[in-house]
């Protein structure tokens, strides 16, 4: 006899100790330290970090580890610890021109003051598996250049001397805070650069490659590319001078595309922004292309591609929010479905009455099979009404 | 424990919940009304109840008493978990009893008993815009509720009658509030419908990801909306519960075998289940003390 589903609060904690217990794994292999993910699996802290829109490694490597390497739950973990800090204020604008610099590059020019800098860059590796690793060699201390770094201005302020490209934006003072205020469209640039930082690295990535591939195409040059430390002040007002916060590593892309110009514009380079906590390219240049396909409106250019289409790109972007909808469809939804059992049952048996003219006809058509789920559906419906 | 990661009572800050509570304050005095809020990041995934746990979390209070269904049952997973979170994080009460609750969480239902003044039911909203699915622009739907052009809707209701005889939509079904706004009512059945309109309870709907509050006030007119020639009709079951007998509920399909065998069953567990300690019996039950 039927009983009732009781004990879900049971299901829901066993299943908990479950996760638990495989998140630990074989008890004889040592249990990560958050230094160890910190220190070298520092990419996906600074992926949790830059989506979970929190600067602090130790949480993030805790997240990390929390969510078994699933860096978009880790990234939800960081979101919903974050949410419940208190406000204090805003930062200053960090300047990145003044950014200790680790990597730096500009495929716009083959030389510029600071010079290119590689860094700490996959790009030309062989992607050769490494069987040394597995074996846990030492590594050798990387060799450095001893002396303080020359002077890196940034790309764009160089082009600006000429008055090639367009300037920065007009400071307001006011910045918006889509954490903080409801979100509605349409945005400011500075509302849809925020909610980019926060947003998915791969929803990003494909959306730029779309505007690549002719989908809001934006003939994008990365003007440059430059990852390192920047210093973080904040006003007080009760001192009336600003203090430093400490320093974030960010990675900065300003990307550098063609505009044909307008009546009251004369042609001239606009400008793509992206900027992502920790070392964080592939996301900062997808952000930079986003950003500029994003200015379709305001540049009078057609809107033509999903790209370009704010209200879909910044309601889409959150893998937060993405993930959480695609999943809850796993929640029952056994009432509305049994509305909808009943509808169907009335509709298909109104279709049959449509159809008894012909009945010959009708059963030549279906197989012996489906012809008895017709008569047993047939009868149960009689039965429902 | 180690001190890396602390939480405030009830989870939101403070200021947070004042945020909240001056934009479902908004949503009484506008009732149907969507009222933009800035909505947090909760500790439950988006789609799983955030706007609903952020409405409670704002207006509970150390006395409250809460329930929590989804799917008109308490037991349901992700009923239980709410109810966990609530216990957890502010420390309240609990209960199954309807009556006995001063707030009900709910995803899907409204509890087959009379809600009182007094009561608050705190709705869980996936998708607050009844005009989504006509039009997917949030910038086109805030100016058609604006000038409340709601002849869409009524084409799409016609257009169901011309198609199939009859409107369908069996969940989610639009209303009228208090003659200007059509609203969304969450994805309950239709046969919920009803239940909204003139109630004495407060109906507060939270949705966390679309970051929208709404507001039913109490004794507010509910209209679901028909045609003079197609009106409005609730679903109807055949049976009764076979658990408790009772009609004119809404009932649960449960599958017995793999052959069609069927039984039909309260979704309203409460329901349910304090009819047969008051000795109601449907054609395969029994009441609760035999059951025990």
């Amino acid at each position: 006899m039927y009983v009732a589903v009781k004990g879900g609060e049971a299901a829901i904690a066993n299943a908990h100790a479950l996760l638990a217990d495989r998140r630990r794994g074989d008890r004889s292999v040592p249990a990560l330290r958050l230094d160890q993910i910190i220190e070298q699996l520092g990419l996906a802290v600074d992926r949790a970090m830059g989506e979970g829109s929190l600067y602090d490694k130790e949480l993030a490597a805790l997240a990390i580890v929390q969510s078994r390497g699933d860096l978009i739950e880790a990234i939800f973990l960081v979101r919903a610890y974050r949410t419940t800090l208190p406000r204090f204020g805003f930062s200053n604008p960090i300047d990145t021109g003044e950014m200790r610099i680790e990597r730096r590059i500009s495929a716009t020019f083959k030389d510029l003051p600071g010079g290119q800098l590689l860094g700490p860059t996959f790009d030309y590796t062989h992607r050769l598996l490494d069987p040394a690793l597995a074996d846990g060699a030492e590594v050798r201390a990387a060799p450095s250049r001893p002396g303080e770094p020359e002077r890196a201005p940034r790309v764009t302020d160089m082009l600006a001397h000429e008055g090639l490209i367009e300037p920065d934006g007009v400071d307001t003072g006011e910045i918006g805070d889509l954490t903080r205020e409801p979100m509605q469209f349409p945005m400011g640039r500075d509302l849809r650069l925020q909610a980019m930082a926060r947003g998915d690295e791969g929803f990003l990535l494909a959306l730029a490659y779309s505007t690549q591939r002719g989908y809001g195409r934006t003939h994008p040059f990365a003007g440059e590319i430059r990852i390192g430390e920047v210093e973080v002040e904040m006003d007080v007002p009760e001192l009336g001078f600003s203090v430093s916060l400490g320093r974030v590593r960010v990675t900065e892309c300003q990307m550098v595309n063609q505009f044909k110009g307008n009546a009251e514009v004369p042609p001239q380079f606009t400008r793509g922004y992206g900027l992502a906590f920790g070392q964080a390219e592939r996301k900062a240049m997808a952000m930079a292309m986003c950003d500029r396909a994003l200015r379709a409106r305001e540049l009078g250019e057609d809107i033509t591609a999903p790209a370009q289409d704010e209200e879909f790109m910044i309601s889409h972007l959150d893998n937060v929010a993405s993930t959480g909808f695609v999943e809850h469809l796993k929640l029952p939804h056994y009432v509305d479905f049994q509305a909808e059992l009943g509808l169907i049952r009335k509709l298909r048996a109104e279709h049959k009455k449509a159809q008894t003219p012909h009945p010959a006809a009708d059963a030549a058509t279906l197989s012996p099979k489906r012809r008895g789920e017709e008569a047993a559906l047939g009868s149960k419906m009689e039965a429902a009404e | 424990m180690n001190p890396i990661a602390q939480y405030n009572f009830a989870y939101l800050d403070e200021q947070t919940k004042r945020m909240i509570r001056r934009a479902i304050l908004k949503a009484i005095a506008i009732p149907g009304y969507q009222v933009p809020f800035a909505s947090r990041e909760m500790p439950m995934p988006y789609g799983w109840g955030t706007g609903g746990v952020q409405v409670t979390a704002s207006i509970i209070g150390q006395t409250d008493v809460l329930k929590v269904i989804d799917q008109g049952a308490d037991d349901t997973t992700n009923a239980v978990s709410i109810r966990a979170f609530f216990a957890k994080v502010a420390n309240v009460a609990t209960t199954t009893r309807t009556r006995e609750a001063t707030i009900i969480q709910t995803r899907h239902r409204i509890p087959e008993e009379k809600l009182t003044t007094g009561q608050v039911l705190v709705y869980q909203v996936p998708i607050p815009e009844p005009l989504r699915f006509l039009e997917p622009r949030e910038t086109e739907t805030r100016k058609m509720h604006a000038l409340e052009e709601y002849g869409l809707m009524h084409v799409k209701l016609y257009e169901d009658i011309a198609k199939h005889g009859e409107i369908a939509t069996t969940y989610a079904y639009p209303v009228k509030v208090e003659g200007r706004y059509v609203m969304d009512p969450s994805p309950t059945p239709k046969f919920d419908n009803p239940k909204m309109h003139m109630s004495e309870a407060l109906q507060l709907f939270g949705a966390g990801r679309e970051k929208r509050i709404y507001a039913v006030p109490p004794y507010t007119e509910v209209v679901s909306l028909d045609f003079e020639d197609h009106p409005f009709a609730i679903q109807t079951f055949a049976e009764p519960c076979a658990l408790c007998g009772a009609e004119g509920v809404y009932l649960d399909e449960v599958v017995l075998d793999d052959h069609g065998g069927h039984m039909m069953v309260c979704s309203d567990t409460d329901n349910c289940e304090d009819r047969r300690a008051h000795g109601h019996v449907g054609a395969l039950g029994q009441t609760l003390e035999a059951a025990e």
